[in-house]
């Protein structure tokens, strides 16, 4: 008996991997295929990518021992809106969105480089690419052999992007691209880059020109990687361009017409984001709620007062709102009806609830949350992002607002 | 060759039980369920013997209440080719299981029986045991690997037992019960999860499989194991061998 006993424990610890089984009920969301896939990916993810994410945190690199990229790839996670042709499944932004959260719920970090490589890359390629690039790029991004990244801003050109100086000149056969790029999500690691930079430079945003670009093309390097305050493991760096030769072929969709590839990638980026700090406050109860249950002080479990049932109360409706924001937004999307505003709205609503719940759990936890042996820090570091990449809170609210006053 | 497959609905494995407040039996009221582990193996390993060329179909069956379905339905999103659900409300325990499972191999007719080697929620450790020796079926349980030999008809088994590996050789049609070393079951991917919802589930009645259910056993009561109680540090030796020797009666 005692055998047995100890095999099943074996079988919950050891051999699965610790998993946390708060989950909310999301039938009025999903149907049933969705619940299966979310289910699936939790699973996935809390057993392969949740027990490297405080190594990850602390050390600032991916796992040396697995391979997180390809483990992500044999689960077809990355090529989610690609055509099946390229190995993709051909599906929609709700789908994505389902796996981005629970990525995002296992490891904040892993979730944003998954974030950008699956959407910011592949689906820029995806959308904007002509066959030939598809056919080269997307296979290899697709099964994470590669892993791929995405450059708009510049030391001195964030929110105002339009303002970049990099710049393409056409020579002979294809261009010749100088300057330089900041905060550049998996840079260190990437293998395909989508590059914006300027074709003509007094044309403003209509001078602007998507390219691809190849790690290892003469004149571009990498600068050293970015030291975080959260996000760590989820490598950035600068992007440096030193009379680098990008031929004709590696121009992504057409020259001067890279601001739409652009700003309409970027809606899109942000819907696909905002599913992260859903992940992350997700991430928050299912740290807090276990905790409540089992710290007692006065002789009873703290969740038992009425101040810690009002943050649980808080925190959970914060998640499930901007779950049903995100997820209908995406249904949307999926549908055709892009809208800019709610695309901001979704980042811009679910980034600043994140850092509020990820504060709340540090709270809870007492003077448990403010050790780093708990991850309710590493949460909150990892919930900031989200307010400052793709476009900060300040961006969003301008997007929002300008539209809703712009319509009739 | 076909291989039928047992697939049990428990309480998942990393929810905290609960007893209920009656004694009655474990809390299951909005509380996560999923397939049995050792069931995920045994369906894990039909589907590489499928995988591998000597088997033609996995069948997927499962006895219980209404909900039963989704477990099958992760099976069929992990690869089985199709399900049976034998609906049967109130208790069901390892005979009346055993029963249910003879009465469908005689309607299947599998050349293997997998099943896990015990359920993590009664872990009675019963049914496989219980099914061959109804059907009369040679059994490879604890099975930690599994080798079949299609043309003699064979399937070699190596069973964990104290103290080592137990080889053994049995001739098919047999039963296979498996332990958590034989290999680490897949995750239902997005394409797998879709074709699933083409794929076929038969619902069965145990009047219809001619199955009377009923048990000589009666759960009496369910209770909590006693709380742990903090550990003391004796100060020497002597004492706490006289604590072995008196207290915890251990030497």
């Amino acid at each position: 008996m005692q055998r047995l006993f100890s095999k099943r424990s074996l079988c919950a610890s050891v051999f699965r991997g610790k998993r946390q089984c708060a989950s909310f009920s999301t039938a009025l969301l999903f149907d049933d295929t969705q619940i299966q896939f979310k289910e699936s990916v939790a699973q996935f993810a809390q057993e392969n990518i949740a027990p490297h994410a405080s190594k990850i945190d602390q050390t600032n690199y991916f796992p040396k021992e697995v391979n997180l990229w390809k483990l992500m790839g044999d689960f077809n996670l990355h090529g989610i809106t690609a055509p099946e042709k390229y190995g993709g499944l051909g599906l929609g932004y709700l789908y994505h969105c389902i796996a981005m959260e629970e990525i995002s719920r296992a490891s904040g970090s892993v979730g944003l480089s998954y974030g950008a490589h699956s959407n910011l890359c592949i689906n820029q390629l995806v959308r904007n690419g002509n066959p030939a690039q598809k056919e080269k790029y997307l296979p290899k991004l697709i099964s994470g052999e590669h892993v791929g990244a995405l450059a708009m801003s510049e030391p001195n050109a964030g929110s105002d992007v339009v303002s970049m100086k990099c710049k393409a000149d056409h020579v002979d056969g294809g261009y010749i691209i100088s300057g330089n790029k900041m905060w550049c999500t998996n840079g260190p690691v990437a293998q395909t880059l989508v590059v914006y930079a300027k074709t003509n430079i007094t044309a403003g945003s209509k001078g602007i020109t998507a390219f691809i670009i190849e790690k290892g093309m003469p004149g571009f390097s990498t600068a050293q990687k970015l030291d975080k305050l959260g996000m760590r493991g989820s490598d950035t760096c600068e992007l440096v361009f030193e009379n680098c030769f990008v031929p004709e072929e590696n121009v992504l969709g057409q020259e001067g017409k890279g601001v739409y590839v652009m700003m309409s990638g970027l809606d899109l980026e942000r819907l696909v984001l905002a599913a992260g700090p859903l992940g992350i406050m997700q991430a928050c109860l299912d740290v807090v709620l276990p905790y409540v249950r089992q710290r007692e002080q006065f002789g009873r479990p703290i969740g038992e007062f009425q101040f810690i049932q009002g943050k649980l109360a808080d925190m959970y409706t914060s998640l499930q709102s901007s779950r049903s924001y995100v997820y209908s937004v995406a249904r949307d999307c999926d549908n055709g009806k892009v809208n800019p505003k709610d695309c901001a709205g979704v980042i811009l609503c679910a980034a600043e609830r994140a850092t509020q719940v990820a504060l709340q759990a540090i709270q809870c936890l007492g003077g448990n949350g403010y050790v780093n042996e708990y991850t309710t820090g590493r949460l909150l570091r990892d919930a900031k992002l989200y307010e400052i990449g793709a476009g900060t809170s300040e961006i969003r609210r301008m997007i929002i607002g300008r539209e809703l006053f712009k319509e009739q | 060759m076909k291989i039928m497959v047992a697939v049990k609905r428990v309480v998942d494995y990393a929810v905290k039980i609960r007893v209920k407040p009656d004694k009655t039996g474990l809390e299951t009221h909005n509380v996560k369920m999923s397939m049995n582990p050792f069931c995920e193996i045994a369906l894990e390993e039909a589907l590489r013997i499928k995988e591998s060329g000597l088997a033609l179909e996995v069948v997927a069956v499962s006895m219980g209440p209404a909900q039963c379905v989704d477990t099958l339905r992760t099976g069929l999103a992990m690869g089985a080719d199709r399900g049976i659900h034998v609906e049967a409300t109130g208790a069901l325990y390892p005979l009346s299981v055993a029963k249910l499972l003879k009465a469908l191999v005689e309607v299947e007719n599998p050349g293997l029986l997998i099943l896990g080697k015990q359920a993590i929620d009664d872990d009675c450790n019963q049914t496989g045991q219980m099914v061959a020796g109804l059907l009369g079926w040679p059994q490879g349980t604890f099975a930690s690997k599994v080798v079949l030999d299609k043309e003699n008809q064979v399937a070699t088994v190596d069973r964990e037992v104290d103290g080592g590996l137990e080889t053994l050789s049995l001739d098919l049609p047999a039963v296979i019960t498996t332990d958590l070393r034989l290999n680490q079951p897949r995750y239902a991917t997005l394409p797998n999860i879709m074709k699933a919802k083409s794929k076929v589930i038969k619902k069965l009645t145990p009047q219809e499989l001619k199955v009377e259910i009923r048990s000589d056993l009666e759960v009496v009561q369910v209770t909590e194991p006693p709380k742990r109680k903090a550990g003391v540090i004796v100060s020497s030796v002597d004492e706490l061998i006289d604590k072995l020797k008196n207290e915890a009666h251990v030497i």
